[in-house]
C-alpha cells in the first residue's frame, strides 16, 4: 500500500536531494528539508507507535513539539540510541533509523493491544487500587508493573557526543520567530538592542511563512511573501543573533532562561564527530519578548485518537511547508474557520476535501462560501460521533448537535474518509510566561488563557497573548513594543491588512454522543490514555483539585505534559463541577518546555571533569607508592597503602604497628588552615573555642573544641600562637570551607568591633605528620642544629626552623598518641621534604599510611573525628570532654546552649568505648545498640560510631554513643546482626596510654 | 536566579552568594543571663514571611563580605541591599 502523497513542490523542500531512511527496518525515501513525520506520511504511513496504556495504535497528529504519539526511538541499540524523540521534530539525514515504542512484537501486531480489549478493568487509578494489598505483595507486583511500564528505551552504552554550557548576554531576547517575533526583533535590533532570537524549527517564519492566499494580505502582498521580505531584511542587522533549532526549556525569575541549541542531531552519524551536539545556553536578557504562539486544541469525541487523525494546522503544515498531503479523501471537523484555511489550501493543491463538519450553526464566513463553491459539503451545526478504522481511520460517524450542544440528535451519517483533520480553536502557549511566575486570566469570549500581568521585565505578544489574526497582530504588536522597548514608532504602523477570518467559535469541551459515556473512547490525554470518563471518574470519587484529578488520571503526565489535552481536562472538570473555568486555575507549567538530554544538563562536567578534586603536592608520591584513595571533601587522601597483594585490612593492621612500634608518616596537607592576626585574637580564640586561650604562651600549641550556637560539637582541631597577635588554627579536612565561613560571619555581623584578620592557607602549606617512637631520631637527622630535647621542645610546642633556605613550622603535636611532630613548609616544597623524611627514616622502617590508619590509631587513643563520632547532636559533655570546656569564660559560641534543659538530660545518648566479649570479632560501623531482645518494641539505645581491629592491642576495639552510657561503664549491651547478636562491655572510650606516656616520651 | 547587587562588587549571579538566613537577629550581649525560653527565641526562631522580609546574604564566591537585603518572597523582588550594621533603609 506504498502510495506517493508528495503532492506539489515546495520551496521549502528540496526534491533534488534524496535521503533514504529506516523505518522499522524498513528503507523510506524522504528529501532535504522534510521531518521524519513528513516523510512518513509521504508515503503514506501514519501508525507510528502505540500508546501507553491501552496499546492502540496511533499516528501522527501534529507537527511540532506538542505531538503526543508519534515518538519513535532513534537508532536502536548503539551508543546514540535516544528514546520519545518526537517524529515531527526530527529532521532526516541520510541514514537515519528510527523505530516505533512500546509495542511488542510489531508496531503492526501489538500483543499489549489485549488492553484495549481489557479498558473496560483499567480505569483510573486502576493500580493504585488493585495493587494495594496485601502490602506485602507489592515488590511482586512490583516486578511485572515495571516491565510493562515505560516507553523507549534508555541507551546502555555511555555517549560519544559532546556537549556544552554558553552564557548569553543581550538587552532582547524575543522566543518564537513567527510573524510576531519577527516584528519584535527587527524592531528591536533597529533601535540600537543587541538582540537574540531563538527559534525551535529550523526555518523561520511560523506558520504565516508558509501563508500563500487571497485571504491573508499585507500591504496587498500574501502574507508569507511579505515576512519572507522581512526576515532576509532581518538577517542583514548587525546587533542581531539568530539561533535555529533552539529551544526554551526554562524560563526562572529575573528573566534568566535555558535554552537547548541542537547543532547536530540534523546531520548524518557520520558527520557528527568532533562538533557539539547540544550546547546549553543561560542566557540573561534584560527585556524578554515571548513569541511562542499558540497551540491548536483537538476535539473530544469517541474513538479520537485513530491514526489519520491530525490537528487541521498540521494538515496545512505538512501540505504548505513540505508538499505533503496527509490523505486522498479529507474531512474536518471543527467548531471555528481554522479548518477552512487548511482546507483551501488542500485545495488550492488539487487534493479532495469531501466535507466539513462544523459544530457551529449559523456561519458567516467568506473562507465557508469559497468552500462551498468547490463544492465542499458544509454539515453545519453537526459533530463526529465516532470512528471506525484500527489502523487508519476509514470512516466518520456524523450527527446533528441539539440547539444547547448537549446532545446530538437525528439519525447518523455514515461518511468514509482517510484522514480527518480536527479544530478545536487555538490555546496560547503560554507555559513559558508561567514558570516565569506570570499569573494567567482567563478570556471568555474564546475561552483561552491568556497573560495578566508581568512578573519582570517581559512580554507575550501575537498569539500567545490571545491575538490570533492579522489584523489584532498590526493592532496590538506595535503598541505593545513601543511601550515595552520605550521607542516613538515602529515600522509597522498604518498598514493595510486583509485577514478574512471570521473569529466566531462554538466551544464544546467534551462532544456529546448517542453511546453513554461509559461506552466511549473520547482521549484527552492521548500519550497516557486518560479518557474523559476517566476524569469524570476523578471527580466521582472526590477529586477536586485539578492537581489531584492530573495525578489520579495522569491527564498531562507524559512526555508532552498535555500540550494537546490539559484545557479539554480543565474544561471537563469545569463544566462536570460547575466551576468557572478562570476559578478553576490550571496545572502548574514547570520547565523542561521539552525533555532535555542528560547531556545538555551536564554539559562538559563528565568523567573526571563531573566534580573538582583537589589533590595535595605529595599526591604524585602517592600514586606512584601504590596508594589507594578516599574522597574527603573534595580532597583526594591516601587511605592505605597495599604491599604485595594486601588487601586493605591487611595493610591498615601493618601499617598502624608501624606507626607505634617504630615510624609512621602521614600527608595531612588537606587539614585546613586559618591564619589569624590582630590585637584581639587572642580574645577571638576565646570566644569561638570552649576553652581558655589568653594565657597561652608564643610557640605553644592547644587543641580547642568549636560548638555552634545550639552547643553541639562543630570542628575541632590543634590551633598555635605564632607571636603575640598571630595565631595559625587548623581544623578538619572537611569542615574547613565552613569554618572559616562561620568565623567570618560572625567577625563581621556580631563582633565588627574586634581587630582580627583571617586568611585560608590550606592550600599555602604542606604538612607532613612523622610519629612513632623514632620520629624524633628521624626530624632530628633532617633538622640537625635544631634542639629536639623534650625541656626544648615539650609536647605541644611549636619551633620555626629552615631546612637549607627553606622555612618550616614544626608543630610537636599529636593525633595518634605516639610522640610526633608536625613539618609544614610551603606547598611547593611538600614532596622533597617528604622524600627526606622517607630517605631518612629508612633505617627506622617509616611506614607512610594512609586516613584508615589514622583513624584506628586516634581510636585506640579514644580520639574523636568529627563527623564521625559526632553527627550534629552531641555536645562536648556527651563526648565526655567536659575538661575542654571551660568553667570560668564568661561566654563563647554555644556556652548558654550546654545547660538547656534540654542538653542537660542524663539520658543523651553519651560516646563509649565498647569491647566486644569475643576480642577478635569487630563490630560494625553504625550497627544498632541494645540492651533487651525480648522486650518489643526493641529500645534502641545508641550505634556504634567506629570501630576496628587494633593490632597493637590484638583486640577489637570500637566507639560508640549510648543513651547514658557515661553512667553505664562494665555494662553488657547487645549488638544485633542480621543472623547473630554480639555482646559488648561498655569501656573507657580510652584504650591505649590513659596517662600519655607515649606522647611525652 | 536571582541577579544581586553586592553593595561591595556590584550586580552578580545568585550562584556566587549564600543565604543567611533571617536579618537583624543580634547576638545576646549575656547569653548566661537568658532563660531557656529567651535564649530559644534566639537560638531557633525565625520568620517566615510571604511579603518583605529581611535577609542576611554572603557573597561568598566573591569579596566573602556580609550584608543585608530587603526581598519580597512572594514575587522575589529585592527591593534594597544595604551593608551591616546599617539600618534597614524601608520598613
Amino acid at each position: 500500500m506504498t502510495k506517493n502523497l508528495r503532492v506539489k513542490t515546495s520551496k521549502f523542500i528540496d526534491e533534488t536531494y534524496r535521503i533514504s531512511f529506516k523505518f522499522n527496518g524498513k528503507i523510506y525515501y524522504g528529501f532535504k528539508g522534510d521531518t521524519l513525520a513528513s516523510a512518513l506520511l509521504a508515503n503514506n504511513i501514519h501508525l507510528v507507535g502505540r500508546s501507553f496504556k491501552y496499546h492502540r495504535p496511533r499516528g501522527i497528529m501534529t507537527a511540532g513539539s506538542e505531538e503526543p504519539n508519534a515518538i519513535v526511538q532513534l537508532h536502536n541499540k548503539t551508543a546514540r540510541t535516544e528514546p520519545n524523540v518526537r517524529a515531527t521534530e526530527v529532521e532526516i539525514y541520510e541514514g537515519l533509523e528510527a523505530s516505533s515504542q512500546n509495542c511488542w512484537p510489531s508496531v503492526n501486531f501489538d500483543i499489549g493491544g489485549i488492553n484495549n480489549f481489557l479498558s473496560p478493568f483499567l480505569p483510573a487509578g486502576f493500580y493504585y487500587k488493585t495493587f494495594m494489598w496485601p502490602a506485602s505483595f507489592w515488590e511482586k507486583y512490583e516486578y511485572f508493573i515495571r516491565k510493562s511500564a515505560g516507553l523507549g528505551k534508555s541507551p546502555t552504552k555511555s555517549d560519544p557526543d559532546i556537549y556544552e554550557h554558553k552564557y548569553i548576554h543581550c538587552d532582547v531576547l524575543v522566543i518564537g520567530s513567527g510573524i510576531s517575533g519577527i516584528m519584535a526583533a527587527k524592531t528591536a535590533a533597529k533601535n540600537g538592542l543587541k538582540t537574540l532570537l531563538v527559534e525551535e524549527k529550523p526555518n523561520l517564519g511560523g506558520s504565516t511563512i508558509y501563508q500563500k492566499s487571497e485571504i491573508f494580505k499585507i500591504n496587498n502582498q500574501f502574507s508569507g511573501s511579505w515576512l519572507e521580505n522581512e526576515i532576509n531584511e532581518l538577517k542583514k542587522l548587525k546587533n542581531l543573533e539568530i539561533k535555529i533549532r533552539t529551544t526554551v526549556a526554562a524560563f526562572h525569575g529575573y528573566n534568566f532562561l535555558l535554552a537547548r541549541q541542537n547543532l547536530t542531531d540534523h546531520l548524518p552519524i557520520e558527520h557528527r564527530k568532533g562538533k557539539i551536539r547540544h550546547r546549553l545556553l543561560k542566557i540573561r536578557a534584560k527585556k524578554v519578548v515571548s513569541a511562542t504562539g499558540s497551540i491548536e486544541r483537538p476535539l473530544i469525541f469517541d474513538n479520537n485518537d485513530r491514526p489519520g487523525i491530525l490537528l487541521s494546522s498540521a494538515i496545512k503544515r505538512y501540505v504548505d511547508l513540505f508538499g505533503v498531503a496527509c490523505g486522498e479523501k479529507n474531512i474536518f471537523l471543527t467548531n471555528n474557520d481554522t479548518a477552512y484555511e487548511t482546507a483551501i489550501s488542500l485545495i488550492q493543491k488539487g487534493i479532495n476535501v469531501e466535507a466539513i463538519i462544523d459544530n457551529r450553526e449559523n456561519i458567516d464566513s467568506k473562507l465557508l462560501y469559497d468552500l462551498e463553491k468547490n463544492n465542499v459539503k458544509i454539515y453545519k451545526g453537526f459533530t463526529v460521533v465516532g470512528t471506525e478504522g484500527y489502523k487508519k481511520i476509514n470512516k466518520i460517524l456524523v450527527m446533528q448537535l441539539s440547539k444547547d450542544g448537549q446532545r446530538v440528535v437525528g439519525s447518523k451519517i455514515k461518511l468514509s474518509c482517510d484522514c480527518l483533520g480536527v479544530s478545536g480553536g487555538w490555546t496560547p502557549a503560554v507555559h513559558l510566561f508561567t514558570q516565569s511566575g506570570g499569573k494567567l486570566k482567563f478570556r471568555d469570549d474564546d475561552q483561552i488563557f491568556i497573560p495578566s500581568n508581568y512578573p519582570s521585565e517581559q512580554i507575550c505578544i501575537g498569539s500567545c497573548n490571545g491575538d490570533f489574526t492579522l489584523n489584532d497582530i498590526f493592532i496590538n504588536v506595535p503598541k505593545s513594543l513601543k511601550k515595552f522597548l520605550k521607542i516613538k514608532k515602529t515600522e509597522y504602523e498604518n498598514f493595510e491588512i486583509l485577514s478574512e477570518i471570521n473569529k466566531s467559535k462554538r466551544n464544546i469541551w467534551l462532544l456529546p454522543s448517542d453511546k453513554i459515556l461509559g461506552k466511549t473512547k473520547s482521549f484527552v490525554d492521548y500519550q497516557n490514555d486518560a479518557t474523559s470518563k476517566d476524569i469524570k471518574l476523578a471527580l466521582r470519587e472526590g477529586f477536586r483539585s485539578i492537581e489531584h484529578v492530573k495525578r489520579y488520571t495522569t491527564t498531562g503526565m507524559g512526555t508532552d505534559q498535555g500540550k494537546l489535552g490539559n484545557m479539554h481536562a480543565l474544561g471537563i472538570i469545569s463544566e462536570t463541577a460547575g466551576t468557572k473555568m478562570g476559578e478553576l486555575g490550571t496545572t502548574t507549567f514547570r520547565p523542561p518546555y521539552t525533555p532535555l538530554t542528560f547531556g545538555t544538563i551536564v554539559g562538559r562536567n563528565v568523567g573526571e571533569y563531573f566534580d573538582t578534586f583537589r589533590k595535595t603536592p605529595i599526591h604524585e608520591w602517592h600514586i606512584s607508592n601504590n596508594a589507594k584513595f578516599e574522597n574527603v571533601g573534595q580532597w583526594k587522601r591516601p587511605w592505605y597503602y597495599p604491599k604485595n597483594n594486601e588487601d586493605m585490612y591487611q595493610a591498615v593492621q601493618r601499617e598502624s604497628k608501624a606507626a607505634r612500634d617504630s615510624a609512621g608518616i602521614l600527608d595531612a596537607s588537606t587539614l585546613g588552615k586559618i591564619d589569624i592576626q590582630g590585637t584581639d585574637a587572642s580574645e577571638f580564640l576565646n570566644r569561638v573555642y570552649t576553652n581558655a586561650w589568653s594565657k597561652l604562651a608564643v610557640n605553644r600549641c592547644r587543641y580547642g573544641l568549636m560548638l555552634n550556637e545550639d552547643g553541639m560539637v562543630y570542628d575541632d582541631g590543634v590551633t598555635t600562637r605564632l607571636a603575640e597577635n598571630h595565631y595559625i588554627m587548623t581544623t578538619t579536612t572537611g569542615g574547613a570551607a565552613n569554618v572559616m565561613g562561620k568565623l567570618e560571619d560572625y567577625l563581621q555581623t556580631e563582633w565588627p568591633e574586634l581587630d582580627v584578620y583571617l586568611t585560608s592557607v590550606t592550600d599555602h602549606y604542606s604538612t607532613i605528620s612523622v610519629c612513632g617512637p623514632n620520629s624524633k631520631k628521624i626530624v632530628s637527622k633532617i633538622f640537625a642544629d635544631l634542639d629536639f630535647s623534650d625541656e626544648k621542645f615539650p609536647h605541644m610546642s611549636f619551633k620555626n626552623t629552615k631546612i637549607g633556605q627553606i622555612n618550616c613550622r614544626i608543630m610537636r603535636i599529636s593525633f595518634t598518641g605516639e610522640h610526633s611532630y608536625e613539618i609544614n613548609v610551603q606547598a611547593n616544597y611538600g614532596k622533597s621534604i617528604w622524600e627526606k623524611c622517607m630517605e631518612v627514616g629508612k633505617d627506622f622502617n617509616i611506614t607512610p599510611y594512609g586516613t584508615e590508619t589514622m583513624h584506628l590509631l586516634r581510636a585506640e587513643k579514644g580520639f574523636i573525628i568529627v563527623g564521625q563520632d559526632t553527627d550534629g547532636s552531641m555536645t562536648p559533655i556527651d563526648l565526655q570532654m567536659d575538661w575542654i570546656v571551660s568553667k570560668k569564660k564568661y561566654d563563647f559560641i554555644g556556652k548558654r546552649s550546654l545547660y538547656r534543659s534540654d542538653t542537660i538530660r542524663e539520658d543523651r545518648k553519651q560516646l563509649v568505648g565498647l569491647l566486644t566479649d569475643n576480642p577478635e570479632e569487630v563490630l560494625e560501623e553504625g550497627a544498632q545498640i541494645i540492651a533487651n531482645v525480648k522486650k518489643t518494641p526493641i529500645e534502641m539505645l545508641g550505634h556504634v560510631t567506629s570501630s576496628y581491629y587494633s593490632p597493637n592491642l590484638k583486640k577489637s576495639i570500637a566507639l560508640g554513643v549510648v543513651k547514658g552510657g557515661k553512667k553505664m561503664m562494665g555494662q553488657k549491651l547487645i549488638v544485633p546482626m542480621e543472623n547473630k547478636l554480639i555482646n559488648v562491655t561498655i569501656s573507657d572510650p580510652v584504650f591505649l596510654d590513659k596517662e600519655n606516656k607515649k606522647l611525652n616520651a | 536566579m536571582f541577579l544581586i547587587n553586592c553593595p561591595f562588587c556590584g550586580e552578580r549571579e545568585q550562584s556566587e552568594f549564600k543565604a543567611g538566613g533571617e536579618a537583624h537577629i543580634v547576638r545576646p550581649k549575656q547569653p548566661t543571663e537568658l532563660s531557656d525560653d529567651e535564649w530559644a527565641e534566639y537560638l531557633f526562631m525565625r520568620k517566615n514571611i510571604k511579603g518583605i522580609q529581611f535577609e542576611r546574604w554572603n557573597h561568598v564566591h566573591g569579596c566573602r563580605k556580609w550584608f543585608n537585603i530587603v526581598r519580597d518572597t512572594s514575587n522575589d523582588e529585592i527591593k534594597v541591599v544595604y551593608k551591616m550594621g546599617t539600618k534597614p533603609p524601608i520598613k
